[in-house]
């Protein structure tokens, strides 16, 4: 253990946690996640590329990266305008939307799946709405986009939120003292301060939704090459037993999201030097 | 870690909102309208949906909804479900705490890998989650014939929707305790030792009571989600009405009968749970002094 | 803190012990792994069942249902899911679990009346009210711009009925020849607009969902539609020729012998075959196997051409070779995106 630890220290119990950290984690967690890189590799390459470079994999691809990515930016831009208005502004009823925004990490996935669709088809409290315009919801691509919004929806808000409120009003004042309308001080000023948390927020909902499952496959409607994401892909694969192709397609989504997510760390890292650098500056 | 750049001597502005000084103050018909966006955003992909999820499940009368939450199979599903936070909440609130000890009161080699292989469950789809316990238990699986051989189900049995579930909900309390206890650094606990406490003294009579609203709040958040999953459960659970659907699954099952009211009759039972955990973070928030944090 | 969350622990285990105490105590459970559409029917045989065999036998048995895409819960039994009977759409997958999971043994279909198929249904054409899309035969589904509900024939057995009652027909139309049936099936499977998992899939996708302008259903699922589901919205068309579909079920002799419940089990399958469980069947849609019992319910059921898969395709273990198997008929004209 000493050859581990870089520094001594007396607390005690440094074997026995880190011990019990790392037995736990491999248990659950490395072996099983092994188990899928084991079962990726017994495919030759040729069943691997075909598994996952088919038509369909490759459509399956392209709407979960085009969705989410659509659902993220849009949450990037609500989210920040939600952050905004909880941060800055009074109104009634301040504290229960605050708290509301958390609503997609609490309320089950198949529960929003479910209610969204009841929502968004033909004859649903939306849908009916929005037929006669032409715009189709549900069973559509705009409706799975529409379900990611909604499961990324806390993403963007918290990770704005706390910069939003350690902004020191001087800078602002400083902007408007030199002629700087609103605007101005927010595109100038503001913004490039926000920029780094709202990008990682926008990761985060994005790494989100990229894998989501139980909220779209209600309102997608599962068509292949149309609206089947990816992970739907992989389940239909499983129920077809055609294990290999499953794990093809789900050991590249997890090889993605973890760059991602490795990705969203190191910029977080980035973010916060940054923003401890930028609101010091005088 | 990183050094602190030299602290300036003024004092933060006011958690919310700044000073009301007019130059920074936007005019009022900006504030009307960007609240108003706000709150319309909100109101659509928030409010509506939980509120669809109450009018559906009452939309065919009280009588409906009684014997929708009163059926023996949704029971069974409540009772799965309870089991599985039951199973998932302490044992990875142990790892949490554990994790965050041996992370934040020691210095060691590896730490920031150990961190990011803690997250790793969050990079994985719920699907894939099931996935992999499929490959590994199932019958055509790595370790599955042998196990199936000496009686042990995992796999389209409860041992393996536990198993899902602890996977998915692994890194909630670890990432809640572990900025925490680093925050709090180790001089209290150091002073404790060295005034001749041992190791589980340091732990529950200083570390516990430092952390315990983070813990709880870690707590919190691992047992709705624990509840609520899905993607993972479904691939793992074979769908045994009785046996192997939790309350998700069963909402499914009958959202795909026809039998839209029960399914959100008993889908209301997992928003109220919902809602609860919203109120009881909200709660812990205010308790911790500091305003929501993203997770 | 202690003393809140203890506050909180008692209520639970309250809570907890009230649902526990909820449903009796059974002295025998029985798992029924069906396929996809049978729900109905089994959810009223199992009461029946259960009356029977209590006054009978003086035991309360519990019957657990599992229910979804044919192949598909075959594959899953294989693979460990604890069956007691298996209530299949199709004779090759409950052969499945004699060829690959040894579970059963290989003479298990002579072991009931009828070929162990105590119903039979067929194939039908489900289509909007007004038939809108002028359809009346399978090759109306092949022409272009008609929207097609079927299941896929990997996991659904109905599926897999489906593609044979076409296949078929096409055989009989053009005497034989295989690349008209092969361009038929093609075709059919262009306008497929989602394969589903199950039978039941497909009918939620075409009823719930509103998708598509014609489910090729099993005739339960149809009749089921038209009745209950959507009265007045829906019209079945009867092709003119169809495939006779014939369900088996069978006991899973591993499993019963490991879980003691073989005699029950045997029960609970050739109890399917008596009048008043033929009623059931009747009154849910399916052919009714006794002949007493199906001139009863005779009006209900279309009269059309039937064809059996011994007939046209030589029995299932060829079909499933030849059409279904990993690069067969199916994969070959199945080529989304093309």
């Amino acid at each position: 253990m000493g050859l581990l630890r870089t520094r001594r220290s007396v607390l005690p119990g440094f074997g026995l946690t880190l011990g019990f950290t790392v037995i736990y984690l491999s248990l659950l967690i490395l072996i099983p996640l092994a188990g899928l890189f084991v079962k990726s590799a017994s495919l030759t390459g040729a069943e691997f590329l075909a598994a996952v470079g088919s038509p369909r994999a490759l459509a399956a691809y392209r709407l979960s990266f085009g969705a989410s990515f659509a659902a993220a930016a849009t949450n990037a831009g609500f989210g920040l305008l939600v952050a905004w208005v909880l941060v800055r502004y009074r109104f009634p009823g301040r504290g229960v939307v605050d708290a509301l925004v958390d609503l997609p990490f609490a309320l089950p996935t198949a529960v929003a799946g479910i209610t969204l669709t009841t929502l968004l088809a033909k004859n649903g409290w939306l849908g009916r709405y929005l037929e006669p315009l032409g715009i189709s919801v549900a069973y559509t691509p705009l409706g799975i986009t529409v379900a990611l919004v909604f499961i990324g929806l806390p993403f963007v808000v918290r990770t704005v939120q706390p910069v939003l409120q350690d902004l020191e009003p001087e800078l602002e004042e400083a902007a408007a003292s030199l002629g700087a309308n609103r605007f101005e001080t927010f595109r100038r000023v503001l913004f490039p301060t926000l920029w780094p948390a709202l990008v990682t927020g926008f990761a985060l909902a994005f790494a989100r939704s990229l894998g989501e499952y139980g909220s779209v496959v209600f309102i997608s409607g599962n068509m292949p090459m149309k609206t089947e994401i990816a992970p739907l892909l992989i389940v239909t694969q499983l129920e077809q037993y055609e294990y290999g192709a499953a794990t093809a397609i789900a050991a590249v989504l997890l090889v993605l999201s973890f760059v991602l997510l490795l990705g969203i760390n190191a910029f977080q890292r980035y973010g916060t030097r940054r923003l401890a650098g930028a609101g010091t500056s005088s | 870690m990183t050094s602190a750049p030299a602290q300036p001597d003024w004092t933060l502005a006011p958690a919310t909102p700044p000073r009301a000084t007019s130059a920074i103050t936007d005019p009022p018909w900006v504030r009307v309208l960007l609240i108003g966006v706000a709150l319309a955003f909100l109101g659509l992909f928030l409010v509506l949906p939980l509120v669809t999820v109450f009018a559906q499940a009452f939309s065919k009368g009280i009588g409906v909804y009684v014997d929708a939450i009163t059926d023996p199979m949704a029971l069974a599903a409540m009772r799965l479900t309870l089991l599985v936070a039951a199973v998932s909440v302490p044992i990875n609130a142990v790892f949490g705490i554990a994790a965050a000890w041996a992370i934040a009161k020691f210095e060691f080699r590896g730490k920031s890998l150990l961190i990011a292989l803690i997250d790793l469950p969050f990079a994985v789809s719920p699907v894939v989650s099931g996935l992999i316990f499929v490959l590994l238990f199932g019958a055509q699986g790595l370790v599955g014939p042998w196990l199936i051989e000496h009686g042990v189900r995992i796999i389209f049995a409860v041992p393996g929707i536990l198993l899902a579930t602890t996977f998915i909900t692994f890194p909630f309390v670890a990432r809640e305790l572990i900025p925490l206890m680093q925050e709090q650094g180790t001089d209290e606990e150091e002073a404790a030792v060295s005034l001749g406490a041992s190791g589980f003294q340091v732990f529950r009579r200083v570390t516990l009571p430092n952390v315990s609203l983070g813990l709880l709040y870690g707590i919190v958040l691992l047992n709705a989600r624990a509840m609520g999953e899905f993607g993972a459960v479904s691939v793992v659970s074979g769908h045994i009405r009785g046996q192997t659907n939790t309350m998700p699954l069963h909402v499914e099952i009958l959202y795909n009968e026809y039998q839209g009211a029960a399914a959100f009759a008993v889908a209301s039972l997992l928003a109220l749970l919902a809602v609860v955990t919203l109120i009881v973070k909200r709660g812990l928030e205010w308790r911790m002094g500091r305003a929501s944090r993203a997770i | 803190m202690r003393s809140r969350r203890l506050s909180l622990l008692l209520p639970s285990l309250a809570f907890i012990l009230a649902i526990s105490g909820a449903t009796a105590r059974a002295d025998k459970t029985l798992l029924n792994v069906s396929y996809d559409p049978t729900r109905e029917l089994y959810d009223e045989y199992n009461a029946l069942f259960a009356k029977h065999w209590e006054a009978t036998k003086g035991e309360k048995v519990e019957i657990q249902q599992s229910h979804g895409g044919s192949g598909k819960q075959a594959r899953a039994v294989i693979d460990g899911l604890e069956a007691d009977v298996v209530t299949l759409a199709l004779a090759g997958d409950v052969n499945a679990l004699f060829e690959k999971g040894n579970l059963i043994p290989k003479a298990w279909q002579k072991r009931l009346p009828n070929n162990s198929c105590p119903y039979t249904s067929t194939i039908v054409l489900l289509v909007r009210k007004g038939n809108p899309k002028g359809i009346h035969d399978w090759e109306d589904l092949a022409k272009p711009g008609i929207g097609v509900i079927t299941p896929n024939p990997k996991t659904s057995g109905g599926a897999r009925w489906n593609f044979l009652a076409a296949w078929g027909y096409a055989q009989d139309k053009w005497n034989g020849d295989e690349a008209k049936a092969r361009e038929l099936l093609r075709d059919i499977y262009k306008n497929a607009l989602v394969l589903d998992a199950g039978a039941r899939g497909a009918t939620t996708t075409f009823v719930e969902r509103g998708i598509g302008d014609v489910l090729i259903a099993w005739e339960n699922e149809a009749l089921l539609a038209v009745e209950t589901l959507g009265p007045g919205e829906y019209e079945i068309v009867v092709p003119s020729e169809s495939i006779l579909a014939e369900p088996p079920v069978a006991v899973v002799d591993t499993v019963a012998r490991r879980k003691g419940t073989t005699e029950v089990a045997e029960a609970y399958l050739q109890y399917l075959y008596s009048p008043e469980a033929q009623e059931v069947i009747g009154k849910r849609h399916y052919r009714p196997s006794d002949p007493a019992v199906a001139e009863k319910y005779a009006a209900k059921f279309p009269k059309l051409k039937l064809f059996t898969i011994e007939e046209k395709f030589g029995g299932w273990k060829d079909a499933q070779a030849r059409f279904f198997a990993e690069g067969g008929v199916f994969d070959q004209i199945y080529q989304p995106g093309k």
